[in-house]
């Protein structure tokens, strides 16, 4: 089938089973490795990517079901070779370690960021509630998110 | 510890920003699945639906037929090339792929090799296996009964489903202590199987060049030196020469232990590379990494502690069964098979002590690995810190002064430990103490007391462990024979820039910047100046990779003891250059002086430049110099952590309300990084006393397989951390340092388990086995008469 779709503001088309996964896509069609798989079956998070603004899990949804409609991926976050500011707080905060749910972690946030500009440390674990990390504890995540919070509020990006 | 260097230079103490981050938060790191090679075929794996059976048949011809599939790999095929079998590291064997029968659910039976991962798949569900079900051997006290089946069949001696019994300590002068002791407690423990689960799998690509008769191999592997050396042992007869076997480890999302066994996928991706001469990728999904690859713990421990009336603790003893599953292949380099169990002394003085452990098979997955903790020492701390606690209960005094009483005290160090160890420092009443004010001890236990009246469940719960880390001196510590030391080559570069290169891997430890921050502080060189490069057995130096928090204490001396190799020669140029006698010269971090005058110096990169451009005659030009350090000793951190838990009565979940972790790792490298070091692993901690189990039906289904059923804490879930240090250096260590990547692991989940029992006690609990679950602990509040 053909898939018409957007990819951080690219446009990009491709003949694809049906049954192709939206993340193999991005990742072995399109060759944006930044999004990772972790478990196959929604629950880790670490293949979170944006449709249409949204954030969704791309080991479950058809690579069909995005055509037509707009992607974003952590690619797609540094504009002009100016960070986010969520990649700067995760940098600055220590907000990872092995790198692996990273990609994930900065979408699901970025989407909530653009909802909830100032949020509680507990709106923040609950929205990071579908991505999981082994490695950090969440600690420096909220810490993360919160830095870039502040920053956008201030108008840094 | 005093900073020695400027924030611009970055040595020892400086929290500077990781090296590595710039690719991680763009999606431009490179692990395994991220790398596609022209040509690569895709290895997708037929598991088996039964715990034990026999095989009867592989049916491959519809499979086959499918489109894109290529073959189908059995036993049998791997048995022509006797490669169906591989050793374990504990000299045990295990199946690559079988030949008679299955052992655990979830076993390779056969792979499937196709041109995409789509057209594996669909193979791999299309192969047709017959099987024969045998008697399923679940629990490993029933596996040591008479007339039990017994699983390895294929020893032929095997009379039994025992495996090796070990025992450590002096019995007879611990049975007098008991004897002549005025309390004991005993009690069952049990520390359940559990699986690491980091985010990424395991995987590889295997990569046989046939022209160049070179095999590379991209893995998920915490020791990839260690890898191509077990591999050239297993596989030279059939041409796999050490000398043309690569191995790399692109970046790892995540080890904890759980990449350091050679797992059959991988084995199976090298043989069906060398006979295609194609790359094949073989990348396993969460369910088979939960459900294959190697376990943690399940230890079922009986454990008795001795004291006098005074409270002065006498002896402890322990009988253990180790379930291995159906074959030993832990991950453990120690010379003793329950790894280094026999810490389980720990933090206190006692003067006797036994240790009995029994290893058994069953029909589960091969194992074990260490879940983030050097080989067997959470379930040495859960032991004694449970019945330290127990005792302390027991005896109605306050967990904290007993703890305190019984401490070993700061003066006893170097302290040998009555299972033969030498703690080599230690301050556990400073730790304890800064523990009890931080989080207001004092003030909690009336708080409790007031809640207790009002039928209100609160418990407040102490862990002061002592790590054993850094594995460590050759004379306890080997894989398969290769000694466990550590290896740093560093090389100055004409403009005073560097790369070092270690034996080493980092799964997210951040060794490209603690590394760098190592030779700053011993060079002077900014730590941004230099490159840290690990994980291509090519270029880098022999070593044993990463785990058991041995990073910092092995291979970070090894950075230390190079760097100053490489400061003696650049003292001898400096003189050269100022023209001075050597010993006339003032080392600071980043340049030579000449005594008595520091207006005459050289800088390091002064000195760089001219080992390439103006060396002194009879001298070798270049800096450079490598250094394999076998450490003296283990390293000992320790700390000691208080955790606040509120019951509900209703739904039996327990909330963590504080916890409070105070760590002791010696000097520190980078602040931020240990920070984040003790925030994980105390997330590590939590994980398995509240949530994370893998455990067995009757006839082998593994229950929390998936994480449908295998719960990872969410930021919702996990407590809010609050840290804080004490610094007690490693006498032994060239930088002081101990390592702490684990610590937190190994001291929390008794701190909660703990204070679950402390807010229970007077309900008459007196155990409760970890997971603690809402539904475990609303039976136990039912049958205790609490309702809500």
């Amino acid at each position: 089938m053909q898939v018409k779709l957007s990819i951080n503001g690219e446009k990009h088309e491709a003949d694809v089973e049906p049954r192709l996964l939206l993340v193999h896509l991005i990742r072995e069609v399109l060759r944006l490795t930044g999004t990772h798989i972790g478990c196959d079956t929604t629950h880790c998070g670490a293949c979170t990517v944006l449709m249409d603004g949204r954030p969704v899990k791309s080991c479950t949804v058809f690579a069909v079901q995005a055509s037509g409609r707009e992607i974003m991926t952590v690619e797609g976050l540094e504009q002009d070779g100016k960070l986010h500011p969520l990649q700067e707080g995760f940098m600055a905060e220590h907000g990872l370690q092995c790198g692996y749910c990273t990609p994930g972690m900065l979408m699901t946030s970025y989407a909530f960021l653009k909802k909830h500009p100032a949020p509680s440390e507990d709106d923040i674990r609950w929205a990071i509630s579908g991505n999981l990390c082994r490695c950090t504890g969440y600690v420096n995540i909220v810490k993360a998110v919160q830095y870039a919070a502040a920053k956008l509020q201030q108008g840094g990006a | 510890m005093a900073l020695r260097t400027s924030s611009d230079v970055g040595g020892m103490g400086h929290s500077i920003k990781r090296k590595e981050d710039p690719r991680f938060i763009r999606g431009k790191g490179t692990y395994v699945d991220d790398l596609q090679l022209p040509g690569m075929l895709y290895l997708d794996i037929v598991r088996s639906p039964y715990a034990h059976a026999k095989i009867k048949k592989i049916d491959t011809a519809k499979a086959l037929a499918v489109p894109g599939v290529l073959a189908v790999i059995t036993g049998q095929d791997l048995a022509k090339y006797n490669l169906h079998w591989m050793p374990t590291l504990m000299s045990d064997t295990q199946m690559v792929l079988p030949v008679e029968k299955v052992m655990y659910q979830a076993q390779e039976v056969a792979a499937v090799l196709a041109t995409s991962r789509y057209a594996a798949a669909d193979g791999m569900a299309a192969v047709e296996v017959q099987y024969e079900p045998l008697p399923v051997v679940v629990d490993p006290r029933k596996a040591l009964e008479p007339g039990a089946p017994v699983l390895r069949t294929d020893k032929k001696d095997k009379k039994d489903n025992h495996i090796w019994h070990w025992e450590w300590g002096d019995r007879a002068a611990t049975d007098r202590a008991f004897a002549a002791a005025d309390v004991t407690v005993k009690q069952d423990i049990y520390i359940p199987r559990i699986h690491v689960a980091s985010i990424e799998t395991c995987g590889c690509i295997a990569h046989f060049d046939k022209v160049n008769e070179k095999l590379t191999v991209w893995m998920t592997t915490q020791a990839p030196h260690a890898i191509r050396t077990v591999f050239a042992l297993v596989a030279g007869h059939v041409g796999l020469a050490e000398h043309k076997i690569r191995i790399i480890s692109p970046d790892i999302g995540g080890g904890f232990g759980g990449k350091v066994p050679v797992y059959p996928g991988y084995v199976i991706a090298v043989a069906a590379s060398v006979l295609t001469g194609k790359p094949v990728k073989w990348i396993e999904d969460r369910m088979e990494n939960l459900q294959a690859d190697s376990f943690a713990r399940d230890y079922h421990i009986t454990a008795e502690l001795a004291a006098k009336k005074d409270g002065t603790l006498t002896a402890l003893r322990i009988k253990t069964l180790a379930d291995h599953g159906y074959a030993d292949a832990a991950a453990n380099p120690s010379k003793f098979p329950a790894g280094l169990f026999h810490v389980c002394t720990g933090s206190y003085d006692l003067k006797a002590a036994h240790v009995e452990v029994d290893g058994v098979y069953t029909n589960k997955p091969p194992g074990g690995i260490a879940y983030r903790c050097s080989f067997r020492v959470t379930e040495a701390v859960h032991t004694i810190e449970r019945m330290v606690d127990l005792m302390a209960h027991q005896l109605g005094v306050d967990a904290a002064d007993f703890r305190m009483k019984n401490f070993i005290r700061p003066e006893q160090f170097p302290y040998k430990s009555a299972l033969g160890w030498e703690y080599d420092s230690g301050n556990y009443a400073g730790a304890l103490q800064l523990a009890m004010k931080r989080i207001g001890y004092a003030e909690l236990r009336r708080e409790q007391a007031e809640k207790r009246k009002r039928g209100e469940l609160m418990g407040i719960g102490i862990s002061s462990f002592t790590e054993i880390v850094g594995a460590g001196p050759s004379k306890h510590f080997d894989i398969l024979g290769l000694k466990m030391f550590d290896s740093c080559e560093i090389r100055i570069h004409p403009t005073g820039k560097a790369i070092a290169r270690f034996g080493t891997k980092s799964q997210g430890q951040g060794h490209e910047t603690t590394y760098a921050q190592i030779l700053a502080e011993e060079l002077g060189i900014p730590a941004k100046d230099i490159q840290i490069e690990e994980g291509d057995t090519d270029t880098a130096p022999y070593g044993l990779g990463t785990y058991a928090s041995r990073s910092t204490p092995v291979a970070g001396a090894a950075a230390a003891m190079a760097a100053r190799k490489i400061q003696d020669k650049a003292r001898k140029i400096a003189a050269h250059l100022l023209e001075a006698a050597p010993d006339d010269l003032v080392w600071e971090p980043g340049k030579f002086s000449v005594k008595g005058a520091a207006d005459r110096f050289k800088t390091i990169q002064d000195i760089a430049f001219a080992a390439y451009t103006n060396h002194p005659q009879g001298m070798e030009a270049g800096l450079e110099a490598v250094s394999y350090y076998d450490p003296p000793n283990l390293t000992y951190p320790f700390g000691s952590y208080i955790c606040v838990v509120d019951i509900d009565k209703g739904t039996g979940e327990v909330k963590v309300r504080r916890f409070v972790a105070v760590d002791d790792c010696g000097n520190i490298i980078n602040p931020m990084i240990v920070d984040g070091q003790i925030h994980g692993g105390l997330t590590m901690g939590f994980a398995p006393a509240l949530m994370e189990e893998i455990s067995y039906d009757e006839i082998g289904n593994i229950q929390g397989g998936s994480f449908i059923d295998y719960l990872l804490p969410t930021a919702v879930e996990t407590p809010k951390w609050e840290t804080d240090k004490t610094c007690t250096p490693s006498p032994h260590h060239p930088l002081g340092a101990k390592g702490v990547g684990e610590s937190a692991t190994v001291g929390a989940p008794a701190a909660i388990a703990n204070a679950v029992v402390d807010a229970l006690w007077h309900l008459g609990v007196r155990h409760v086995d970890i997971p603690i679950t809402p539904p475990k602990v609303w039976k136990l509040l039912r049958e205790k008469g609490v309702t809500e």
